[in-house]
């Protein structure tokens, strides 16, 4: 540091005289490079904006530390993008901020459906920005803990069929009943997706190590219950049986503490705007929904 | 030591320095006297007349192309082809087994966190070795996707520069140095890894690995600022990468030395160099030895070794020349 300032303006005691034009073309270039420095520091400060208007609430990969630490910690080079083996992982842009190049999840488009089993995105992280064991100097937030390892369904008749994840990514909110087919007493039957989804899912019946597209592998249901069917976790979500304004019997999906936010529930929703949707980040309260 | 002392202190942005009389060895005295009793400077005319003869040599640049775009292929091809030998990208992989953690992102990600990890403790750690064999700033020129690319929009900004369209705004060279301190302050103030969101280094990584994005963009806006008002400005002005590296390379073995006897004091060298400053020795009167390394600043990219007429840069591995 020292060096840079002292550079411009060496004594010279032998020439006594320095030509007015050589001050001034060094008075203009230190001028100019004070400039390029406001303006590059400038630029990179603009990164803070996403991040002050809470543009950044994305779905982080399961195990990612909370927000502040996550973009503190990762690296930015996509190692957990890699070996997702439903391409679940994308990483953000320049219009995020500091959240360049930091991993999240569009569940809408492709939900982590855990087909990996071992969470491969935490296991590839170089950083510890998803880790599968948070040091003890950070925090778990309030309700952010999961109270067993989950199970994931794929696994429950193995021995060990709990996932190594200690805390949620989100948690999943019906946030349109009113859309939701169940609330209203319908069924479902076809592919999940509108025609041209991409997103991909592990069927146990199909093959446990190759997703396939969603869409290759219809429905037939009544009263629609996929949110709950296809809910990778045990004990995450279950429809309940309430009675309708006009008598009938209707079912609404329920979201209990083993929720991990995944969002597989969000992807498979097959009305128009997910009835069911993941919130990044929310914490379980007692007495939730 | 004094010269490394002076090479370090030119690379964080002082200008070189004249020798006094007394520090030019007795040898490299005979030599120039010599050069100076060559009246009829026929040696020069015979050396001038073979020049415009000569085929342009593009040796090290082709090798060093073929390198960085293999490199940067490799992490490339990993990822679409799913052989994993390179995972992730610039700034953090996974080659073979090893973590490779690009030096510059772990201090920024240490310092945002405020936490040393274990892992980008051993992944800059084997990158740090490689690095200082293999010549810190070589990593900018052998490695680094916007070096490349910077490299052929250069040629744009001479041929405007020679036609006298543009001209060249050179900035303070101690910039650089304070725009390392700043992003450290920064990462360390703020908590997030500020000068991540605007490295060209990671940003072109990422693009090339796992498709365009937004942030081209900001590629597109350096390249126009490099072209049409000051030559290289990121990698010589800006990027803290590169002093990062530079500093790593300091007590590096693998140099490109100066062989005074050789030159001819034209100056071809300094014309093509990213980093001339580097290349003051090859000034008439500058040299106080025989051979002398170039400073830590130097890339290695060997653009002077393939221009120099006749033959007074090369190449070389310190200590390695005596033991053979």
């Amino acid at each position: 540091m020292s060096g840079s300032g002292s550079g411009s303006a060496p004594p010279r005691p032998k020439k006594p005289a320095v030509s007015p034009e050589r001050t001034r073309r060094a008075r203009r270039r230190f001028i100019s490079s004070a400039m390029l420095l406001v303006g590059i520091v400038g630029t990179s400060l603009l990164g803070l904006l996403p991040v002050f208007r809470k543009r950044l609430k994305r779905l982080r990969p399961p195990g990612a530390l909370d927000e502040e630490d996550f973009l503190a910690s990762c690296i930015k080079c996509g190692q957990c993008l890699q070996v997702c083996p439903v391409s679940a992982i994308r990483l953000g842009d320049i219009d995020e901020g500091y959240g360049i190049g930091v991993p999240f999840i569009a569940a809408r488009e492709q939900a982590c459906d855990f087909s990996c089993e071992g969470v491969q995105c935490v296991s590839a992280c170089p950083t510890g920005a998803l880790t599968y064991e948070k040091p003890n100097f950070f925090p778990v937030r309030e309700g952010a803990g999961l109270s067993r390892p989950p199970t994931l369904k794929a696994k429950a008749k193995e021995p060990e069929p709990e996932i190594n994840l200690k805390e949620r990514m989100g948690l999943a909110r019906l946030t349109h009943p009113e859309a939701c087919l169940a609330v209203q007493g319908k069924g479902f039957s076809g592919s999940a997706r509108e025609a041209g989804f991409k997103g991909r899912m592990r069927y146990m019946e199909v093959d446990r190590w190759k997703p396939i597209p969603v869409n290759e592998h219809p429905y037939e249901r009544k009263p629609c219950d996929l949110c709950v069917t296809e809910c990778p976790v045990d004990d995450a979500i279950a429809l309940e049986v309430f009675t309708g304004t006009d008598g009938s019997r209707r079912f609404r999906p329920v979201v209990r503490e083993q929720c991990v936010g995944c969002g597989v529930c969000e992807m498979v929703c097959p009305v128009g705007l997910a009835a069911i949707e993941v919130e990044p980040r929310a914490t379980w309260k007692a007495g939730n929904l | 030591m004094r010269r490394f002392k002076e090479n370090f202190l030119c690379m964080l942005g002082a200008e070189p320095k004249k020798p006094e009389p007394g520090q030019v060895s007795e040898e490299v005295r005979r030599i120039m006297e010599i050069k100076r009793g060559d009246k009829t400077k026929s040696r020069i005319k015979e050396q001038l007349h073979e020049r415009a003869h000569r085929q342009p040599c593009h040796t090290w640049r082709n090798w060093r192309w073929v390198v960085l775009a293999a490199v940067n292929l490799l992490f490339v091809l990993s990822f679409w082809l799913d052989i994993h030998i390179l995972a992730g990208a610039l700034t953090g992989s996974h080659f073979v087994g090893f973590h490779l953690i690009d030096l510059n992102a772990a201090l920024q990600v240490m310092l945002a966190h405020k936490h040393i990890i274990v892992n980008l403790v051993i992944g800059t750690f084997t990158v740090f070795v490689f690095w200082l064999m293999f010549g810190g700033r070589s990593f900018c020129s052998w490695a680094c996707p916007y070096h490349l690319v910077s490299e052929l929009t250069e040629k744009i900004h001479l041929v405007l520069v020679r036609r006298k369209i543009v001209t060249d705004h050179e900035f303070h060279r101690g910039t650089r140095t304070v725009f390392w301190g700043l992003f450290v302050v920064l990462a360390f103030v703020t908590g997030y890894t500020v000068f991540e969101t605007l490295s060209p280094v990671g940003i072109l990584s990422r693009a090339l690995i796992y498709g365009p994005g937004l942030a081209l963009g900001w590629i597109f806006l350096l390249l126009l600022f490099e072209v049409f008002w000051s030559r290289r400005a990121w990698c010589r002005y800006v990027c803290p990468i590169g002093l990062t590296y530079g500093v790593v390379g300091t007590f590096s073995p693998l140099q490109v030395s100066y062989h005074v006897e050789e030159c001819f004091h034209e100056g071809d060298c300094r014309k093509v160099c990213l980093v001339p400053h580097v290349l003051d020795v090859t000034i008439k009167g500058r040299a106080t030895v025989v051979k002398t390394g170039l400073g830590p600043d130097c890339t290695r990219c060997g653009l002077c070794v393939d221009t120099c007429p006749t033959g007074a840069l090369r190449f070389e591995v310190k200590g390695l020349s005596k033991l053979l």
